[in-house]
């Protein structure tokens, strides 16, 4: 008997060791250069917050995929009138917020009210300027009234900014995230990690890992050797571009290259001489070699763009053609401008390795026409200070990395003092078309205008630079919006 | 004695309200809006506005600082904007890691440092010596951060010993806490312990050549015990200068090194605070520091009575 007793405890502790061999592992750590400095994704701009709770903790009544699609979210279905201006909303049943409180169309109305009420702190609050009413038909139901057609509304609902919240802890957000996603915040180590645990009581699909860590590792030297260790297993946009080489040749990584919404451009003040002359610009425009630039800053591999607009969206016309590399033109173009003999000007650098080295390239390839480029670096804060809101500068190199933001051209007082009535009656236009072909045909025609006027110097797309463990899957290949959406990642094996 | 302390509690008390305007102003030239930092490029002006109303960021600048200052007399120092919780809790959660690292990168640093400096000095201008100071220029030129990279590959990568960095908090258990420092603290301590090295041994050399030593061993004492007891006794005041600099450093200046190892220390949160424009977390953990030096210099002065007992009678 007591043989017997010892040979099956031993049996089920075999089978016990062995199933737990054989199941797949159900933890990540990703590495994350910036730590958010909250995580509530309605109150604030850092793309970090995006980051980690975008599809994760949060959802939006749509949602956007790895393809830049819409699907849907917390509405599973929707209506629209046929003059566009009614969309009518038909919700999940079952859906519960962390804390446990019930999700229903009063959650999707307060949230919507907020973000476009007077006193709103929503970063993207110009996303709901057009809606007029929100009404929760009944607990399922939700009728959202605009003022007028909005193209883009399914797709602006599913962005990082628009994600429901409920009211009852809406203000606790920052610290302590309620959402509705497949993961719940477990405990934010500020300056050091913040660990999501699965939402047992999610409405979906449940996640596959139980347990997801962001780690923040500010210093790009760090991030390999944190790889090699097995210290984190992830990097969704790994920071050490020169060591790529190193991870590359080693088979227990996968290296992805995608794209992200990030448009690096070189900036120009249009209001500011010699700047406000086409022929100025468009010496800039040829006088850069996008090739050399784009194997500096980014280690050859962003992709060259010719207007403001990412190669892998939907509608992206290939412009790099207009304004050829070529000295002769460009200094044709100056020549046209009174300026031979060339001119003086200033380029503000914020502190990106894309725009630091890419700035050094910019220099010397304009000193080839005479134009001589004064390097003067700026962090962030300056940045957004002197250039963004005084409009104090004359060039700088920035990354555009909002999704679908070509309208920024036509906005009043932005940075880059660009005012072209014809563009600006494109954008009116493109707000308010709803129809697929009809946005795509002038999408194309905003993106000429932008590539031939040269309000700004295209230069490249950001890349996405994907390191993980070659047996993890389900990551995002591309940023469609800066997102690391783990809800279908999971370890093979 | 009395007379001497009181003076220098007057002159910390003026060091810390000049420090305090000069933190003050210093944050308020810096070009930058907190409030457009956290809202970013979309955001219209409007929105800026009320945030910065929310934040009292338009009060006037006199009304802030003698705000602040109330604040901090009544140990209250202040919301971190970009966090919203208060400053006094981060600083908390960044001590449990750069107090510990400081002390043990302090302890390993002497530890190393002052056996070096003795033998360097015994045996001044022999091979032992050269070699010894050779060592000491190398730990004193070689870039932290490269050394602490290579410690990474070495130790972590390779003989996976200790993590690659990070910090899995105190409540993980102390071992494992303390592993995550290691590292850390060997490529904190070790150009310290060069610089403390030399300072130790030139001190030493000094000392030697005093005509009491030549006394103690004209009596008969052996060269070890005149070495040890007499000599490196006399020596240690340079010594603990350098010391006192050296922690004060160690608890907020070593930004680099938590970055190589993504430790969540003071140094981090200050430079992290200062990008974003966090003016109040700067300014009140800038105080805070200012406090610890002047307090640690303070207790390096009074350890100068300890190792030499003149100190102690004099007013």
């Amino acid at each position: 008997m007591k043989l017997w007793k010892t040979t099956l405890a031993a049996a089920v502790l075999s089978l016990a060791a062995a199933t737990s061999a054989f199941a797949a592992r159900t933890d990540l750590t990703l590495g994350i250069v910036l730590e958010p400095p909250h995580l509530d994704p309605t109150a604030g701009a850092a793309a970090a917050i995006g980051e980690v709770t975008y599809a994760n903790v949060f959802e939006g009544l749509t949602r956007i995929d790895d393809k830049g699609q819409v699907q849907p979210g917390l509405a599973e279905s929707w209506a629209v009138s046929d003059d566009g201006k009614v969309y009518t909303f038909k919700l999940h049943a079952g859906v519960k917020f962390h804390d446990g409180s019930a999700f229903s169309a009063d959650d999707v109305k307060f949230s919507l009210d907020r973000a476009h009420a007077k006193d709103s702190l929503n970063p993207q609050k110009q996303l709901f300027a057009h809606i007029t009413d929100v009404t929760a038909v009944d607990p399922a139901t939700v009728k959202v009234t605009l003022d007028v057609p909005q193209g883009n509304f399914l797709y602006n609902m599913a962005l990082v900014a628009a994600v429901i919240v409920a009211k009852g802890s809406a203000d606790g957000n920052k610290d302590k995230p309620i959402g509705t996603g497949p993961f719940k915040l477990d405990h934010w180590a500020k300056g050091s990690e913040i660990t999501l645990v699965k939402n047992p009581g999610y409405w979906g699909t449940p996640a596959a890992l139980d347990k997801a860590t962001f780690r923040i590792v500010p210093d790009a030297a760090a991030a390999v050797p944190a790889l090699l260790s097995g210290d984190i297993q992830a990097f969704a946009n790994m920071p050490a571009q020169d060591a790529l080489a190193q991870v590359q040749s080693d088979p227990r990584f996968s290296v992805v290259i995608g794209a992200t919404e990030g448009e690096t451009i070189l900036s120009i003040n249009n209001k500011k001489p010699p700047f406000d002359k086409l022929a100025v610009r468009q010496a800039l425009a040829s006088a850069i070699d996008r090739g050399a630039i784009i194997a500096a800053a980014s280690n050859g591999l962003g992709k060259p763009i010719g207007s403001h607009f990412s190669p892998g969206d939907a509608g992206y016309v290939d412009l790099t053609g207009v304004y050829p590399h070529d000295i002769a033109k460009a200094k044709e173009y100056l020549k046209e401008a009174g300026l031979e003999n060339g001119f003086s000007a200033t380029i503000k650098l914020p502190p990106v390795p894309y725009a630091r080295d890419g700035g050094q390239v910019i220099q010397s390839q304009l000193k080839d026409i005479g134009v001589n480029l004064q390097i003067i670096p700026v962090e962030w804060a300056e940045w957004l200070s002197q250039v963004f809101t005084n409009k104090d500068y004359d060039l700088t190199i920035v990354s555009h990395v909002e999704p679908n933001d070509i309208d920024i051209y036509s906005r009043p007082g932005y940075y880059f003092q660009y005012d072209n009535p014809k563009f600006n009656d494109l954008i009116k236009a493109l707000d308010t078309t709803v129809d697929k072909d009809k946005r795509l045909e002038l999408l194309g025609e905003a993106q000429k205008i932008l590539a031939h006027d040269v309000p700004a110097v295209y230069l490249f797309e950001l890349p996405k630079i994907g390191v993980w463990d070659a047996k993890l899957q389900g990551m995002w290949t591309n940023w469609p919006i800066e997102a690391d959406d783990l809800t279908k990642v999971k370890w093979s094996e | 004695m009395t007379a001497y302390l009181l003076k220098r509690l007057t002159i910390a008390a003026l060091t810390l309200v000049l420090a305090s305007m000069v933190v003050f102003a210093v944050m308020e030239i810096l070009p930058g809006d907190p409030a457009r930092l956290m809202l970013g490029l979309n955001a219209s002006a409007d929105q800026v506005e009320v945030l910065r109303n929310q934040m009292g960021l338009n009060a006037p600048l006199l009304l802030r600082y003698l705000h602040w200052v109330a604040g901090l007399l009544s140990l209250d120092f202040g919301r971190s904007y970009t966090y919203s919780v208060p400053v006094i809790d981060l600083v908390r959660e960044r001590i449990a890691v750069s107090l510990p690292l400081a002390l043990i990168a302090l302890a390993l640093s002497t530890i190393i440092a002052i056996p070096v400096g003795v033998f360097s000095a015994s045996r001044q201008g022999r091979a032992g010596d050269t070699l010894a100071m050779g060592a000491a220029q190398l730990g004193v030129a070689v870039p932290n951060f490269w050394f602490a990279l290579m410690l990474i590959y070495l130790f972590a990568v390779w003989l996976r010993l200790v993590p690659a960095g990070g910090f899995p908090g105190w409540s993980a258990g102390i071992w494992t806490a303390l592993k995550s420092l290691i590292l850390p603290a060997v490529a904190l301590a070790l150009p310290q312990a060069a610089i403390l090295a030399r300072v130790a041994r030139s001190a030493l050399i000094e000392v030697l050549n005093e005509d009491y030593i030549r006394t103690a061993r004209a009596k008969g004492l052996p060269y070890r015990a005149v070495l040890w007891r007499h000599a490196l006794r006399n020596a240690m005041i340079p010594v603990l200068t350098i010391l006192g600099l050296q922690f004060a450093f160690l608890l907020a200046g070593t930004i680099i090194i938590e970055n190589v190892f993504y430790l969540p220390g003071l140094g981090r949160l200050i430079f992290q605070a200062i990008t974003q424009r966090d003016l109040i977390v700067v300014e009140s953990i800038v105080m805070l520091l200012v406090a610890a030096v002047i307090l640690i210099n303070l207790l390096v002065d009074f350890s100068y009575a300890i190792v030499d007992p003149r100190l102690r009678g004099r007013q």
